[in-house]
Formats: C-alpha cells, structure tokens, sequence
C-alpha cells in the first residue's frame, strides 16, 4: 500500500535531494567509520527488506512485523528468522543498534527520539520511479558497508529491467482500488506499466500520485486491462467497487492483481513487471 | 382537502425533478441528450453503463431511503405523539448498522445475500422494541430521547468495535460511513437487495394512518372508536423495523430527516397522520435526493457523506424544537 501513497512533484524532489546528500555523507564518512555496524535494526517494511537482501549473516538484527505479512512483504520467509519490532523506540533502543533504518515520512516521532538517544538512523524516502530503486540498493548497501554486493545488485536490477522493456503499440490499463483509490503519473507503479507496454488510463484521466477515480470517469476512460488488489478479508464496502457490476461491464481484463511486490521500490519490483509483461505477451496474442 | 392535493402534487413534481437531477449530474459530465437516450434506448456503451448501473440505481435508491425515513419518522411521531421521535435520533438506524456490519464481518452476508438487509432489519427491530419498552406507551419527550442516546451510543459503541477489531484494514474508515451514510457507488443489487423490504415495510406504515388519527384524540378515545392498539403498535414495529433496517444496510445511517421532514409538512398539510405519512414520505425523497445532488456538486471526486448535510440542516432545527418545547414546558 506504502508504494500508492499520495505525494508531490515537490515532495519527490525534497525526497531526492535528501537521499544525494544522506548518499554523499555516508561516502565521506565511509572512510572514517572503517568498521561497518554491527547491529542494524530496521523500522520500515520497505528498509527491512532492502537490509534482509544485503546485509551480510547475523549484521541485521530486527525486522518490523510487516515483513511477516504476506499481503504486504515479498520476504515473509526470509523474515521469519528475525526479532520482531513494532517501531517504537523503547524497543528498539533495547535492541541496542549501530544503526536503524527507517522510513522518511513514517515514526518521525521515533526517529527523532532514537537520534536524541545517540543512535544513528538512517532514513530511506519511498521510491518513486525504477532508477530510485537502483540507488536505493546502493544507498543502503552504502550504510551496511556492503558496497559491493549492493553494487552487483543493482547493476544486476538495471540490466534486468532494461531487458524487460516491452516496445510497440500501448494498451490501455487502469489501476482501481478499494474507494475508487487510483494511481497516477509520477508514481513507481505507473512506471511499472509503462515499461510493460501499458498507458495509465488513470494518469490520463489527470491523477497524480495516488487519487480518487470516480467509477463513472473509469467506465468512460474504458481501459483493456484493470489492476485491482487482493481483497482482504471481512467483506467492506470500500471494496464493494471493485465487484460493481458497470466494471464488469466494460469487459476490461481484471485477473491482474498488486500484492506485495508492489508495495516497497525494492528489486521484488522485477517480480511485478515480469507479471505485468506477460500479460501484455497474452493481451497482444489474442486477437 | 384541495389544499392537501395542491400540495401532494407540489412535493411529486419536486421529488420527480430531484430525481431526474440525479440522474442528470455526476462526475463524468456526460450530454444531457446523450444520457437521457442512453438511459431510455441503451445506445452508447459507456454512457448506458454510467446511466443505468451507476446513476440509477444510485437515484432509486435515494428515493426509496428518503421515503423510508420520512415515513418513519411521522409514524414514529404519530404512534409516540412526541415531535422528536426519528429513526436516527432514537437509535433505530445506528442498530440497524450494527446488525449489518455484523453480518458483514462475520462473512454471513457473503454467503448468504439477504443476510445482509435481513440482519440490518433484526438490529432495527431490537431497538424499536427497546425504545418503547424504555420510553414507555407514551414516550414522554425526555424519556424518549434519553433511551435513544443510550442506545444509539450502544450500537455505535459495537459496530466501531466490529470494525475496528476486524482483520480489513479498510473497516475502520467505514465507521464513518455506517454512521453518516452514502449512495456513492451503489449499483442494481442494493435496489434488489433492499427495495422489497423498504417497500414492504412503507406499506405497513402507511396503513396505519387511521389508526393514528384516532390516537391524536388519546388511547381511550381510540379504542372507543375501534383501533386496536396492540395492533397497531406490533405494525408499526413491523414496519419501521423493515423499512428502516433494509434503508440502512444499503446505505448506512442518514440521520434528521425522519426529523425535519414531517415538521416542515405539519403545518402545510395539517396534524392529521393520515395526510401527513404519505406527504412525509414525498418530503423525505426530495430530501435525501437533494442532499445525494449536492454532495455530488460540493465535492465531485470525493464521497462525502449524505449525513453531514442532512444533519446540519436536521441538527438546528433539532435545538429549535427543544426549544420551543422548553417554552410549553415552562
């Protein structure tokens, strides 16, 4: 869900600039600091999976609860030999880290807290586009001071979605989501569709970032494909919409579904694209 | 008596033009040629789509749960001979919501369809009969009103519960619905699920208005003139429970109008219930209509919900009232 959030052009700007500067930081101290920590606790779903992918054996010592999510986490297994922690900074401050990631928008409160106590936190924007993933592997490689896998990583991440690209005609698709919930331009999953062959009908429809679309302005914009999400248990009316009858009615393909693939701008994205490339692959093969 | 159809006819012609504006505006801002033949002929694709499973059961159903509230609200009003009886102030509707989200929540109505307008309507029935139990034949005003804040602050107490405990992350948000109301993306299945009953139930209502007639006069005098209370009473419970119940599972908890309504048509059509239920029920519709249209036109990409305009026009007139009674009383 954390990869829809509503944000702004400025925002993501901020964001960058925040993560070139935190980038050059950490090359400067790198030097100073020869011994890489110890102990890294993790405080965002995103970060826990990016440190659980490079950190070397026993350098990584909690995950936050929702890499033990499956409607929310890529690494459920992965993640089942960590501690747990729920964020908050008593527990985490018990938990003795040489450095904590964290998220930049989320438990600043916490943030703040654990700074005050002397603890260095480092903390990783959301992804907005498939380039920030590749420089986020190398960011947090930076801060584990595993360098060289992270480097080998996202090398590996870009060659890979560079081969990837689908080239020709475009199809139109939609993402709709419980509410009416959209995702628009400047967003990593509209990226995601654009590399796949697909133009955003709700990017097109003049959403940016993530947005309300009115199901009558969905049924006119009329795309091939609609991204839905897995509905979670205990029926809402939130996510009535996404059974209306009129969405049926449009005949759109409406098999494709995010799940937690799509959630965090780690290299896990390359599981989405995969999918979403074969479904254009069955899109261009019907008639 | 033509002052009465003058009026009865007024309140046809509003509720018929609400209704076609309901039809007519949405976010799509589609023709008003192109819809109406859309709607009439099903030529054009999208538009038909829009026309006829978005816009329109969206308008029926705004006309159905305004008649339902209206109608209850004068009943209610009549049978207690107390003017702040309503189905939202007296817990009615928030007990309705809590049966349907349990049968929500509990994955009952994903098995079983009608569960859903089925258990709505258990709720609604409870806590009509809670409230005469509580508020006693005569409902005296502060009785009355007193057992409705406890009930409805018990069932609201218990639907955020349900959903707050729930294992969707979206339920949360939907406190907010259950407990003010919307008609934004309904589609054909709510009217097939909740017409009949509302239906059904605005029948029971509206043949009590003799009834009630008679009890203007007191229940002595009532039952001299031959109505049969216990009857009448088990009607009206009946009938609200139905009416009411089936409103709120498609539409959750549209709060004042049961209030307002019959208030606003009292002095134009006279006291007498029996003119005053079918004159509520048209009152109510060209409410709830009216308020559907202009949520649309305040906040077009956004639900909001139908029961903050209902309450803030419904919630001052409420303080007017006690008001006014706190003169009588003095």
């Amino acid at each position: 869900m954390w990869g829809f959030v509503p944000r702004s052009d400025r925002l993501t700007k901020a964001a960058a600039l925040a993560l070139r500067a935190a980038a050059a930081a950490l090359v400067l101290c790198a030097p100073v600091q020869a011994d890489t920590p110890a102990r890294v606790v993790s405080i965002n779903l995103c970060t826990d999976q990016l440190a659980m992918l490079l950190a070397a054996p026993g350098q990584l010592v909690s995950v936050t609860h929702l890499a033990r999510d499956p409607l929310s986490s890529s690494m459920v297994a992965e993640a089942s030999v960590y501690t747990i922690n729920r964020g908050q900074a008593e527990q985490v401050f018990l938990l003795d880290p040489d450095l904590v990631l964290a998220g930049t928008y989320t438990s600043l409160a916490t943030v703040d807290l654990l700074r005050g106590l002397g603890v260095s936190v480092l903390q990783v924007p959301p992804v907005t586009s498939l380039a920030e993933v590749a420089r986020q592997v190398r960011l947090v490689g930076q801060a584990l001071g595993q360098d060289e896998a992270a480097e080998a990583m996202a090398v590996a991440f870009e060659a890979e979605v560079a081969a990837l690209q689908v080239t020709g005609p475009q199809a139109t698709a939609a993402f709709y989501f419980a509410s009416g919930y959209t995702t628009g331009k400047g967003t990593l999953a509209d990226e995601v569709l654009a590399l796949t062959g697909f133009s955003n009908a709700g990017a097109a429809a003049g959403v940016t970032g993530g947005g309300l679309l009115p199901l009558e302005r969905l049924v006119l914009a009329d795309p091939q494909v609609i991204v839905t999400a897995t509905p979670y248990p205990g029926a809402t009316r939130s996510e009535e919409i996404l059974s209306h009858p009129a969405l049926k009615a449009i005949g759109a393909e409406t098999g494709a579904r995010t799940d937690a693939d799509w959630v965090c701008g780690t290299p896990h994205i390359l599981r989405a694209i995969r999918r979403m490339a074969h479904l254009r692959a069955t899109l261009a093969a019907a008639p | 008596m033509t002052r009465g159809r003058g009026i009865t006819l007024a309140l046809g012609g509003l509720v018929m033009g609400l209704f076609l504006a309901s039809l007519l505006i949405g976010p799509a801002g589609l023709g008003l040629r192109d819809s109406l033949r859309a709607l009439v002929t099903g030529q054009g694709e999208a538009v038909v789509l829009i026309m006829r499973e978005i816009r329109l059961p969206r308008a029926v159903l705004g006309l159905l749960v305004g008649a339902v509230l209206g109608l209850s609200g004068a009943a209610l009003q009549g049978f207690l001979r107390n003017p702040l009886a309503e189905p939202g102030l007296i817990g009615v509707s928030s007990t309705a919501a809590l049966g349907a989200v349990l049968a929500l929540q509990t994955g009952l109505a994903a098995a079983f369809a009608l569960a859903l307008p089925l258990a709505a309507l258990a709720g609604a029935g409870v806590s009509v009969l809670l409230i005469l139990a509580l508020a006693g034949p005569r409902g005296g005003a502060l009785a009355l009103i007193l057992a409705g804040i406890a009930i409805s602050a018990l069932a609201g107490a218990g639907t955020s519960l349900v959903l707050n405990l729930s294992a969707n992350p979206f339920a949360v948000t939907e406190i907010v619905y259950w407990m003010m109301g919307s008609l934004a993306d309904r589609s054909m299945l709510h009217v097939w699920l909740g017409a009949p009953f509302m239906l059904a139930g605005m029948a029971l209502l509206l043949t009590l208005g003799r009834g009630l007639d008679a009890l203007t006069l007191g229940e002595d005098a009532a039952q001299a003139m031959g109505v049969r209370l216990t009857r009448l009473r088990w009607v009206l419970i009946l009938g609200t429970a139905l009416a009411v119940g089936a409103s709120v599972a498609v539409a959750g908890a549209v709060g004042f109008v049961g209030l307002v309504v019959p208030h606003v048509l009292r002095p134009l059509v006279g006291a007498m219930p029996s003119r005053l239920l079918p004159a509520s029920a048209l009152g109510g519709a060209a409410m709830v209509l009216a308020a559907d249209v202009a949520v649309r036109l305040i906040a077009p990409e956004q639900d909001l919900k139908l029961g903050v305009l209902t309450a803030l026009v419904g919630a001052p007139f409420f303080l007017h009232l006690i008001w006014r009674m706190r003169k009588v009383e003095a």
